[in-house]
This record gives structure tokens, C-alpha cells and sequence, in this order.
């Protein structure tokens, strides 16, 4: 049960969306920019997966579900290997650019403050341009305003995970814009 | 020194804002529906008040300092209030219902599990509404990304109450979708 009447049977933050339709524009407009445009070097993917670990840093069982898949459906893996570089990205099978960035996710997580001089050292090393530097922070701050909306109005969520692993493929076809009305 | 190469003609999240604009715009977008646009209820005034007092818990100079004079202009040039929020909101001189909304929005900042029915049902007793309820939440959310990444990529802050004073002026009659004016800095010279 949510905090608040929401009026429908929505989950997580789909339901919020519908209740105020005007800050959903622009929050899936930002959704859809950051995770889901193509003029970006960073894959859907890795950008996904950027998103799933802060949600999961953020213990929020909706949106680590909701962009686990997303991230699995996108880079062809399983949601075990998803949850497996969730708990440990650093043993991972991962690019050495892409552990750099989910260290820096993993501090914004904490607070901006906690990102330092020597990881984003260490992206750049792992040749990381700037828009890649920035498009990793502003995703992790975004989830960690994602993940505090769904939890903090005690939104439901299918407690099922193959529920958000059935849903991807179509979601990552019609993107974040559409979230409302699905 | 910011992390990656932004102009120095703007400081905090303007700099960001110009470095990226396509996202940008739903940024704006948002802050605008949230915080200026006309709210059934709260005052924009009350709405800046939620977002000073999370920029501070988050320790963000520039968010803090920006929306401090917004909520001060917004709130008939009184900045005394701004400053008691700041320093104890349960004894600042606002309503009831706003204490115990800016209580959900520091919940919030520690984490949305953090918010329990009972603050909830502490908010609707001093008269609450769920879109007012929605609304915290959402504001105290939404300054926990804008604090994240004005500090996350270690933006230029300045130092200098004059300047946000003229910058918030600015916000408070135009709203955060008119362009902003160019602040000169000792290293654009």
C-alpha cells in the first residue's frame, strides 16, 4: 500500500507517474535521455547498469528489477550475472572503463562529495571522455532520486522478478516516454 | 577545479546545465513544474523552503545558497525565515503542516525506506494533502539528484551572498526556464 492514494493499480513508480502526470513528463524525458538515447558512447547497456547498481546500493527492489532486466535484455545476460556484478562489479567481467565509472556511480551514491580526484583519474586511464564522466554521475544522482520517490511514497512492486525480465524487450523498444500508459 | 571541462562564466549546476543541454531541458523542466509553476496548495515560497532545507542536509553550498534566495523572494524578501528553517525547523516560524513535511523530505534524504506511516499520518493531521504529500516527497527526491550532481562533478561554488541574492531575484519572477546571466569570474579574464 502506498503512502498516498495514487488511484490506480500501477506499479512502483508507474503508479506516481499516473497520479502526477505533470513532473512524469520530465522525468521520463530525463530517463529517456540519459538511459536511452543512441547519440551516446556509452551503450544502453552499460548506461542500465549504471542505473541497477545505484538502485540496488539504494535497496530499491523496483528499479533494480525494472533496469536489471532492462540491463540483461540489453547486453545479453541472465539476471543472475546481473545480480553477480551487482554484489561484486570488480570481479566482474567487465571493461576496465566500465568498473571505473560504477566506482564513481558507487560514491555519488554516498554523496557528490565522496567522488574523488583518483577515480576519475583512473576513468581516464580507462580512456573515459568527459561526457561519459558526467553522464555517470548525473545517472547514479538520478536513481538516487528514482529510488527515493518509489520507496519514500511506499509504492507496491510485483514481487516476481520474471514480471520485469517478461517486460524489458517491450520496454526497450518503446522507451521511458510511453511508461505511463503501459 | 571541476572533474571534467566546464565553462567558468557560470557556477553549480549552470555550468552543467550549459555543458549538456539536452539534458538540461527535462532537468529545468522538472524544477519548474515542481517548484514555480502554480500548486494547488503549497506556496512557491513553502516548495523552496523543502529544497534549501535537503540541499543543506546533502551539505551542497550551491543548490543551498540558490534556492535560499528563491525561497526569500519568493516569501516577500524575508530571508529570516529561510534561516531559521535552516537552523531547526521545528521552531522556525511556519506552519505545522510544513514542519511536518520538511520531517518527510529530511526521511528522504537518508533514504526513501526511511519515511514511516507515522510520519505520514503526522502530516495528515496537521492537514496534509496526498498531492502535498507527493509533492515533499518528490522535491526532497528530486534535490537529492540536482545536490548529487552539482558536487558529484565538483562544480565551481562561489563564495558570495550578493551574487546568489541577484541570481535567486531572478528565479523568484522568471522561473528557471529564461536563460542565465553571465557571472564574471577572476580566471575569465
Amino acid at each position: 500500500m502506498a503512502h498516498i492514494q495514487l488511484n490506480n493499480d500501477l506499479p512502483g513508480i508507474r503508479g506516481l507517474m499516473a497520479f502526477s502526470p505533470k513532473t512524469a513528463e520530465p522525468l521520463n524525458a530525463l530517463a529517456e535521455t540519459l538511459l536511452r538515447n543512441d547519440d551516446n558512447t556509452l551503450s544502453r547497456g552499460e548506461r542500465e547498469l549504471i542505473g541497477t547498481y545505484v538502485s540496488y546500493l539504494n535497496d530499491c527492489f523496483f528499479c533494480q528489477n525494472v533496469h536489471g532486466a532492462m540491463a540483461g535484455h540489453y547486453l545479453t545476460c541472465d539476471i543472475a550475472q546481473i545480480d553477480s556484478i551487482k554484489h561484486d562489479f570488480k570481479s566482474a567481467e567487465l571493461s576496465g572503463k566500465m568498473k571505473a565509472l560504477l566506482s564513481i556511480a558507487g560514491s555519488v551514491q554516498k554523496g557528490g562529495k565522496h567522488v574523488t580526484q583518483s577515480q576519475i583519474e583512473e576513468a581516464r586511464k580507462n580512456s573515459a571522455t568527459d561526457k561519459e564522466i558526467h553522464d555517470t554521475v548525473l545517472i547514479a544522482a538520478a536513481f538516487c532520486m528514482f529510488n527515493r520517490y518509489v520507496d519514500g511514497l511506499g509504492t507496491s512492486a510485483p514481487t516476481d522478478r520474471q514480471f520485469y525480465i517478461n517486460r524489458a524487450p517491450q520496454r526497450a523498444l518503446e522507451g521511458y516516454q510511453s511508461s505511463v500508459y503501459h | 577545479m571541476p572533474h571534467i571541462n566546464l565553462t567558468n562564466e557560470y557556477p553549480g549546476i549552470r555550468s552543467l546545465f550549459i555543458y549538456r543541454p539536452e539534458t538540461a531541458a527535462p532537468m529545468n523542466a522538472l524544477v519548474q513544474a515542481m517548484l514555480h509553476n502554480p500548486h494547488p496548495s503549497l506556496s512557491a515560497g513553502e516548495r523552496e523552503l523543502i529544497a534549501t532545507y535537503v540541499s543543506r542536509l546533502n551539505t551542497c553550498k550551491y543548490c543551498c545558497n540558490i534556492h535560499g534566495a528563491i525561497a526569500k523572494h519568493q516569501l516577500g524578501n524575508n530571508g529570516d525565515i529561510v534561516q531559521q528553517v535552516l537552523s531547526d525547523p521545528e521552531t522556525a516560524p511556519i506552519s505545522s503542516k510544513m514542519k511536518a513535511l520538511l520531517k518527510i523530505a529530511a526521511k528522504v534524504q537518508s533514504g526513501g525506506k526511511n519515511v514511516l506511516p507515522a510520519d505520514i499520518e503526522l502530516a495528515r493531521s496537521e492537514g496534509a494533502t496526498d498531492i502535498e504529500l507527493h509533492d515533499a516527497v518528490l522535491i526532497a527526491a528530486a534535490f537529492c539528484m540536482y545536490n548529487r550532481y552539482v558536487d558529484g562533478l565538483a562544480t565551481w561554488q562561489p563564495d558570495d551572498a550578493e551574487l546568489y541574492d541577484k541570481m535567486g531575484e531572478q528565479r523568484a519572477r522568471e522561473g528557471y526556464l529564461t536563460p542565465p546571466f553571465k557571472v564574471a569570474t577572476g580566471d575569465s579574464q
